[in-house]
């Protein structure tokens, strides 16, 4: 499979940095704050390749930098260094200044413009968060959530995106009787197939999934992944699954990266990651899951 | 990756070798050629201590051939099938496989992308215990990689499917129900119908009969044996020596000897 998205060298730090900073956090540091100047690496040289209809996963504790790594790709949040680049896809086609001519790639996508980044974004990914406040506006119809997205991705016509807003919660299985009603009456995992419909509003090729099914009961987990896994499918998706869950991991992904206090401490084969994990950190992880 | 992470303490080889010149080095007519391989584990929790799985082993598998690993329990038969897969990583020695589309390629240290595609379009694993697959009943589970590998329309998948379980003797009560409630045996069915459904041309089995009666195994024997008809390569582990006497070509035994 091609590769579709990479990305080299991504940091993210918060706070001035200091000449003692990389020696003193870190996975052998055992923290992301350094000591001497209070600056936290939430996400430090991560360097990744996603391919083409290829789920890759995500795995590490919580402060580990996974989220981080997530918004970062989705543009929420600025990088510090590092770049990152998807390969010529038609959904970019009409964003003007992305590809150079006869390039296979773009370019750095970090150093555009935040008007561009979001047109980027809006053409080819979808994202999904933990907490569905962050991707939903609890107050507004829940078809009102999806055609907010279709809008800014330049959608006009009031029929054509109550159509296509319809199309999604029906294949996300919300009752379309309940269209119309704001997301904060519904459950959990009501609102995250309501999420779910919104981030794939504007037929994104990468979705992007953050600790989608946590804290969910398993039975509306097994339905939430069990749709994830039938969309993937169907519309040929390439995800990044972020997850501290390994069964999920396991169950999505073909290969997996481990992070621990911001670094990439392994990456392989998921089967291999959690079969034959090489690092003391991945080691401990998969030692610590309940069979 | 493109890029190995500067903490990574992996023992994967870096190097991936060109096609054509290992080609040359691998012998001649073989389908697997396993020189030298060996596993040791490190366990970071006991202070890094080492465990050494295999050591040094070596053998070839012809095209169509059937091997069967045997040797005392411990002695790491799994192990090479997994290395083989790289559900392990080998920390050394190689393992040429000569494909259908790619050439003669080091499974050791070909690259993670290759691998997959390998998973996807010719090598299969059957292991001891069934996957289940949440919301996911039998039928479907075992329709599933026909559908997506060989690319056939699902109501096709599903017939193939069914007409596979009902050789192995599940029964049709239970086509749609969900594995996870399923005996221990009934799984391990489900599981084998699954992983030779797309018939992949290298068949790598870690001890997929276990927990079968005599007639399942009668079953399982007599599909195995319609694969190798298609073509098949088989390397398989099987705790009954009996049973692997019976169905394999050859024996290669793992482990110091008796």
């Amino acid at each position: 499979m091609e590769a579709l998205l990479r990305a080299h060298g991504i940091t993210r730090r918060y706070g001035p940095g200091c000449a003692l900073c990389l020696d003193s956090t870190g996975a052998d540091a055992g923290t992301n704050r350094c000591p001497t100047c209070g600056s936290v690496w939430a996400c430090r040289d991560v360097s990744l390749e996603l391919r083409a209809e290829e789920a890759l996963g995500i795995v590490g504790e919580s402060g580990s930098g996974k989220s981080t790594l997530v918004k970062l790709l989705h543009f929420d949040d600025p990088a510090t260094s590092g770049y990152l680049e998807l390969a010529r896809l038609r959904q970019l086609e009409g964003i003007g200044g992305i590809y150079a001519d006869g390039c296979d790639w773009s370019r750095d996508l970090f150093s555009m413009d935040r008007y561009r980044q979001r047109r980027v974004r809006d053409a080819s990914m979808g994202i999904v968060y933990q907490h569905p406040h962050l991707g939903l506006r609890m107050g507004v119809s829940s078809g009102g959530n999806v055609a907010e997205r279709l809008l800014s991705a330049g959608w006009r016509s009031i029929g054509a995106m109550r159509q296509r807003a319809s199309h999604l919660l029906e294949r996300t299985e919300i009752p379309l009787s309940r269209m119309d009603e704001p997301p904060r009456n519904f459950s959990g995992g009501m609102q995250q197939r309501v999420q779910i419909a919104k981030a794939l509003s504007g037929d994104p090729p990468i979705l992007l999934l953050d600790e989608v099914s946590t804290g969910l009961d398993l039975s509306v987990q097994a339905r939430v992944l069990d749709m994830i896994r039938t969309l993937r499918e169907e519309l040929r998706l390439s995800m990044v699954v972020v997850s501290h869950d390994l069964g999920v991991i396991h169950l999505l992904c073909q290969r997996t990266m481990v992070m621990k206090n911001g670094q990439v401490v392994e990456s392989g084969l998921t089967d291999q990651i959690l079969q034959d994990p090489q690092h003391g950190y991945t080691q401990l992880l998969v030692a610590s899951q309940l069979q | 990756m493109t890029t190995a992470p500067t903490t990574q303490t992996s023992v994967q080889p870096t190097a991936v070798p060109a096609s054509n010149s290992v080609a040359e080095t691998s012998s001649r007519g073989s389908m697997l050629t396993i020189r030298n391989l060996s596993k040791t584990f490190r366990l970071h929790m006991l202070g890094g201590v080492e465990l050494p799985a295999i050591s040094e082993v070596s053998f070839e598998v012809l095209p169509g051939e059937f091997v069967g690993l045997s040797g005392p329990s411990g002695a790491g038969k799994s192990t090479v099938l997994k290395c083989i897969h790289r559900t392990y990583l080998a920390t050394s020695g190689e393992i040429l496989y000569r494909s259908a589309h790619r050439g003669t390629v080091d499974l050791v240290s070909v690259a993670e992308g290759e691998i997959l595609e390998f998973r996807r379009t010719e090598i299969g694993f059957v292991s001891q215990f069934l996957r289940v697959i949440p919301r996911v009943g039998a039928q479907d589970l075992v329709a599933e990689p026909i559908r997506l590998r060989l690319g056939v329309d699902l109501e096709t998948a599903r017939l193939r499917a069914a007409s596979l379980l009902d050789r192995l003797g599940i029964p049709r009560k239970l086509f749609s129900a969900y594995p996870a409630t399923f005996s221990g045996g009934e799984q391990q069915r489900v599981n084998i119908a699954r992983a030779v459904a797309w018939e992949p041309r290298l068949l790598l089995l870690d001890e997929p009969t276990a927990s079968l009666d005599k007639r399942s195994v009668d079953a399982v024997v007599e599909l195995f044996a319609q694969l190798r008809e298609n073509g098949a390569t088989m390397v398989g582990v099987f705790h009954d020596p009996e049973l692997l006497e019976r169905i394999t070509d050859r024996v290669v035994r793992i482990g110091a000897e008796p």
